[in-house]
């Protein structure tokens, strides 16, 4: 351990401000890589499923029975 | 192609098959997950608690144990776009268009928060946040490298020609990489020299370096896996009007 108490730990030696406010922005980056791909992945999904429920109740083909039917 | 032995044109095929990318990597991405929170965690809390001060600039040596993560995935990310965009070129490969489309604004993020933290570790060294010097300004061509060729893929209709445009313009940016590496020895700048290089020891105590190659190892995974999701949905956007994602709407809740 290089620091002997918690207030210690926090202060940073007087570097405290701009050692927390780093990690802080990493935090914020770290967060936003994670979960970007999950959100859209998330909104695809429901958008998608939106689709495929219209074209069922309308009895109409899905665009991939379409797709799939016209090859 | 006939000098390429057939498993290996075989195996080159199917990686190129997006199906295929994503029924394959949907297991990796717990693991990835783990060891990525295991390697930040330790390297992080070592860093950050355990590692000595540095004898010259104190305590605010510690915010090297994510700039130079974060520095370090800027430039690969960069490399990683422009690699893909020469096997779209050559090879047509859709899903190397796909890779290409997510890793942009990732990498465009770790590119940020790699000025970001070199700014504020700069105000305690060097007096000033902020200083038009060659490593700096190339960095932050690098970020404008990674918006512009976002905003020319939504710029740009047509998928095919989006992912052709952003992968001329991913494999010119490349000469950037080359001036931000030697930037520091090239001119003048306040920034100092590389911590790790291949044939030499670190100039720190084992102590100093080994919770930053944890971070660095760490932030690598963390990276691999934001691509792995991201190229993930990003394949299912582009094939929604196959049937196998049909099925898969369908089924997953």
């Amino acid at each position: 351990m290089s620091f002997d108490s918690f207030a210690e730990f926090f202060a940073m030696g007087g570097h405290g401000f701009y050692v927390w406010l780093s990690y802080l922005s990493t935090a914020v980056v770290v967060a936003f890589v994670l979960v970007w791909p999950l959100w859209r992945r998330r909104r695809f999904l429901r958008e998608q499923r939106g689709r495929i429920h219209r074209a069922d109740a309308l009895g109409q083909q899905t665009e991939a029975e379409a797709h799939a039917s016209e090859a | 192609m006939n000098y390429i032995p057939e498993g290996l044109r075989r195996l080159w095929h199917r990686m190129g098959s997006p199906r295929w990318f994503y029924e394959t990597t949907g297991s990796w991405v717990p693991w990835l997950g783990v060891a990525a929170a295991l390697l930040i965690g330790v390297g992080t809390v070592w860093g950050l608690a355990y590692a000595p001060p540095d004898y010259l600039q104190g305590n605010s040596f510690r915010i090297i144990y994510i700039h130079v993560p974060a520095a370090y995935l800027a430039q690969a990310g960069y490399m990683l776009m422009a690699v893909c965009g020469v096997v779209l070129l050559v090879w047509r490969m859709k899903l190397a268009d796909m890779v290409m489309a997510t890793v942009a604004p990732i990498g465009a993020a770790f590119t940020f928060l790699a000025l970001v933290t070199g700014a504020i570790w700069g105000k305690p060294t060097w007096g000033t946040y902020w200083i038009w010097d060659a490593r700096i300004t190339s960095v932050l061509i690098l970020l404008f490298l990674y918006l512009g060729i976002m905003g020319l893929r939504r710029a740009i209709e047509r998928p095919e020609a989006a992912g052709r445009a952003c992968a001329i313009l991913a494999i010119v940016g490349v000469i950037n990489i080359p001036i931000i590496q030697y930037s520091v020895d090239w001119w003048m700048t306040l920034h100092q020299p590389a911590t790790f290089t291949i044939t030499e020891a670190p100039a720190m105590p084992a102590s100093m370096w080994i919770p930053l190659l944890l971070n660095v190892l760490g932030f690598n995974l963390l990276f691999a896996l934001s691509v792995i999701q991201g190229t993930r949905t990003e394949v299912l956007v582009r094939e929604r009007r196959t049937r196998w994602v049909t099925e898969l709407c369908r089924q997953e809740r």
